[in-house]
C-alpha cells in the first residue's frame, strides 16, 4: 500500500455477500453495502440483528462463512496488515488488560500497529482530549466503566486509522461523556475520518449520521441518507388533549396511535389527512380541545415501522 | 483539539512481511506479565523443585545413579531442573493466552496487524526467558548440594531451547483450545505433570520394568530430559543424537499444529 491509495477511489468499506452462521442462528444473511470515505455512517438494528457480528467480521475477530470485506480497497484477509492498519474498532464489550496502566495500554496498542516513540505525542493528545490525564498512571482495573470506555476509544485511535468503527460507544455512559463522545467523533469526522457508529439511541443516530443502514435478522433492510429515511414516511403526528368528558368522534378513532391518560396521538398521512380536516371533524362533532401539538416523525417511528415493532 | 490525520511518519508504507515493532511490543508485554510477579513465576517453582530434591535425595540418596562416577544427586538435579523448565514454559504461554481470552482483552491483539508467526514467536520467547530464569535460579539454589558444571554446554543449550520452546508451544495450543481455566488445569494435571514427572527425572529408565522402558522409547519428554541431563553429566540413557532429533522433531510437529491453528483463527477468531 502506498500513501496514494488513500487518494484512490476505493470506498472506505466494501462488504459483499457476507454470511455467518452460529449453530442455528444466521447472524449475517448476505450483507452487501459500501461506505464512502468521509461518511458518518449509522448502523442500526434491534438486539441480535447482527451489528456486532458484522463489525467483528470487519475487525477480523469473526470469520465469516462467505463473502468479502475490503477496507479502502484492501481485502481484509489477503491484505490483512494493510486493512487492519486502516481501521480502528471500539468493541461493544468493556474489555481491558488489568496488568497495565492507561498510558502503558496505549503504548502497547500503538506498538502492535508498528508505531514506536513517534506515536508518543499523539497518545498524549488522546489522553488530554479524552480527559484521562489524571488517570494516565492508574492501573486499568481501577478505572470506572466510563473511563475504561474512553481508553478503549483511545486504543482504537492510537494508530490513526482512516476508518473508525464504534460499537455502541454510548451504552451505559453518562450525559456528559456522551456529549464528549459526540463532539469527539464529530471532530474526527471533520478531519476526514470515516466514522461508523452503532447505537440504540435513535436521536443520536439522527443527530450524527449522514447515512444509515437498518439491519435486522442479518440483512440490510434499508440503507439511505438520514434525510431520505426521515422523508420516507409521509406521516406527522397530532397530539390531542380533549376537554373533560369529551369523546373522540368515530371517524377519527382509526387514526389513533397511542393514548396516555387523556392525551392521544393521531398518525396523519400527509395529503390524505390534512390537519385542518381533523379540526373540522372535531368542530362539527362539537368536541372541545384542551391542548394540541404536532410532531414530525423521528427515526424511531421509522425504525419501528421497518423492524416490525421490535425495540431498537 | 490536536490535529487528527495521518502524520507523515505514520503514513509510511506498512511492512508487508513483518511487523517487527509489533512483535517486540508483544514479546516485552509477555515478559513484563511474568516479571511483575517473579515470586509466583520463578521463586515458587524453584522452591517446589528444591523440596523434591530434599525429599528424594534423602530417601534415595544412597542409591547409585546407574552412571559410573555420577552421584545420584548429580543425576537428579538436571532432571528436576528440566522438569521445572518444561512446566513453567507451558504455564507461561497457556495461562497468559487463556487469561486474555477469558478477560476478552485478546481482541486488541487480534485486531492488530500482527501475523500468526509474530504472535507465536513473541509468546514462545517470553516463555523461554521465564524457563531460563527458573533453570538458572534452580542451578544456583542447588549449588550447595552439588557443583554441577555442564559437560556439553552446546547440547545443554540446544536441549533447553528445543524442549522449552516445545512446551511453550504446547501451552499456546492448550490456551487456544481451552475455554476456561478448568480445561487448562486438566491438561496440566493429566498430561504435562505426569509426563514430565515419569519420564526419567528420578531414575534411569533402564531401571524400569520391561514394558515401561519400552514405552519411554516413544516418549518425547524422556528424550528431552535425558538429552538435557547429558548436557550436564555427559552421559544418558539414549544416544545424544537421538535425543536431539526427538526434541527437534517434537518442536517442529507442535509448532506446525500451533501455527496452523493460529492461521485458521481456531477458537480465537469466532
Ligand atoms: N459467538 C457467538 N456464538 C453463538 N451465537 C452468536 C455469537 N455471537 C453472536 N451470536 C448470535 O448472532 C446473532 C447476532 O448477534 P450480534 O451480537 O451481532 O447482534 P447485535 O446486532 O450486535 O445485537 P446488540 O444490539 O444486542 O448488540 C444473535 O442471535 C446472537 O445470539
Ligand atoms: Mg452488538
Amino acid at each position: 500500500m502506498s500513501p496514494d491509495s488513500y487518494a484512490s477511489s476505493a470506498p472506505a468499506l466494501e462488504i459483499h455477500g457476507l454470511r455467518k452462521r452460529y449453530g442455528t442462528v444466521q447472524a449475517l444473511d448476505g450483507i452487501s453495502f459500501a461506505i464512502a470515505r468521509g461518511e458518518y455512517f449509522g448502523l442500526l438494528g434491534p438486539n441480535g440483528a447482527g451489528k456486532s457480528t458484522l463489525i467483528n467480521a470487519i475487525a477480523g475477530l469473526v470469520r465469516s462463512d462467505t463473502g468479502s470485506i475490503r477496507v479502502l480497497g484492501h481485502d481484509h484477509l489477503r491484505e490483512y496488515r494493510q486493512a487492519r492498519r486502516l481501521i480502528g474498532v471500539v468493541p461493544q464489550e468493556l474489555v481491558f488488560d488489568p496488568f497495565f496502566s492507561v498510558e502503558e495500554v496505549l503504548r502497547i496498542q500503538a506498538g502492535y500497529y508498528g508505531c514506536g516513540p513517534e506515536a508518543g505525542l499523539w497518545i498524549e493528545q488522546l489522553i488530554e482530549r479524552l480527559e484521562l490525564g489524571g488517570k494516565r498512571a492508574a492501573s486499568m482495573r481501577t478505572l470506572s466503566g466510563g473511563q475504561k470506555r474512553r481508553v478503549m476509544l483511545a486504543q482504537a485511535l492510537v494508530h490513526r486509522p482512516a476508518v473508525v468503527i464504534l460499537d455502541e460507544p454510548t451504552a451505559g455512559v453518562d450525559v456528559e461523556l456522551r456529549r464528549t463522545l459526540w463532539s469527539f467523533t464529530r471532530e474526527l469526522h471533520a478531519q476526514g475520518i470515516t466514522v461508523v457508529l452503532t447505537t440504540h439511541y435513535l436521536e443520536e443516530a439522527q443527530a450524527l449520521c449522514s447515512r444509515i443502514a437498518i439491519v435486522d435478522h442479518g440483512r440490510v433492510r434499508v440503507i439511505e441518507s438520514t434525510e431520505q429515511l426521515l422523508a420516507r414516511h409521509p406521516f406527522r403526528f397530532l397530539r390531542l388533549k380533549l376537554a373533560d368528558g369529551a369523546q373522540l368522534p368515530e371517524a377519527l378513532q382509526a387514526l389513533v396511535m397511542s393514548r396516555v391518560n387523556d392525551t392521544m396521538e393521531l398518525k396523519l398521512e400527509r395529503g390524505k389527512h390534512p390537519i385542518g380536516g381533523v379540526f373540522a371533524v372535531l368542530k362539527s362533532a362539537g368536541v372541545a380541545i384542551e391542548d394540541v401539538a404536532t410532531r414530525e416523525p423521528t427515526l424511531e417511528d421509522i425504525f419501528i415501522e421497518l423492524t416490525g415493532g421490535e425495540r431498537a | 483539539m490536536p490535529e487528527i490525520g495521518f502524520a507523515p511518519e505514520m503514513r509510511r508504507r506498512p511492512p508487508r512481511f513483518s511487523n517487527r515493532r509489533g512483535f517486540w511490543t508483544l514479546t516485552v508485554k509477555e515478559i513484563r506479565r511474568f516479571w511483575s510477579v517473579l515470586g509466583q513465576t520463578v521463586t515458587a517453582p524453584v522452591v517446589t523443585a528444591m523440596l523434591y530434591l530434599l525429599v528424594f535425595a534423602h530417601v534415595l540418596g544412597g542409591r547409585s545413579s546407574a552412571y559410573p562416577g555420577v552421584s545420584y544427586i548429580a543425576f537428579l538435579v538436571p532432571g528436576l531442573m528440566m522438569m521445572s523448565i518444561l512446566q513453567n514454559a507451558f504455564a507461561n504461554t497457556s495461562s497468559s493466552l487463556t487469561q486474555s481470552k477469558i478477560m476478552g482483552n485478546l481482541v486488541f491483539l487480534l485486531m492488530a496487524p500482527v501475523s500468526p508467526l509474530e504472535f507465536f514467536g513473541a509468546y514462545v520467547i517470553a516463555a523461554l526467558l521465564r524457563a531460563l530464569l527458573v533453570g538458572l535460579a534452580y542451578w544456583v539454589a542447588t549449588w550447595p548440594f552439588v557443583h554441577l558444571l555442564p559437560a556439553a554446554p552446546l547440547m545443554l543449550m540446544s536441549m533447553f531451547l528445543l524442549a522449552g520452546a516445545s512446551l511453550a508451544v504446547l501451552g499456546l495450543i492448550a490456551g487456544i483450545v481451552a475455554s476456561k481455566f478448568d480445561h487448562l488445569a486438566a491438561f496440566q494435571n493429566f498430561f504435562i505433570m505426569p509426563l514430565t514427572f515419569l519420564s526419567g527425572v528420578f531414575f534411569s529408565v533402564h531401571s524400569l520394568p520391561g514394558i515401561w522402558s519400552q514405552v519411554a522409547r516413544f516418549d518425547p519428554f524422556f528424550y528431552m530430559i535425558d538429552g538435557f541431563r547429558y548436557g550436564f553429566i555427559g552421559a544418558g540413557d539414549a544416544p545424544i543424537g537421538i535425543s536431539l532429533a526427538w526434541a527437534a522433531g517434537f518442536f517442529i510437529a507442535v509448532s506446525a499444529v500451533c501455527l496452523w491453528l493460529l492461521r485458521r483463527g481456531y477458537r480465537l477468531r469466532m
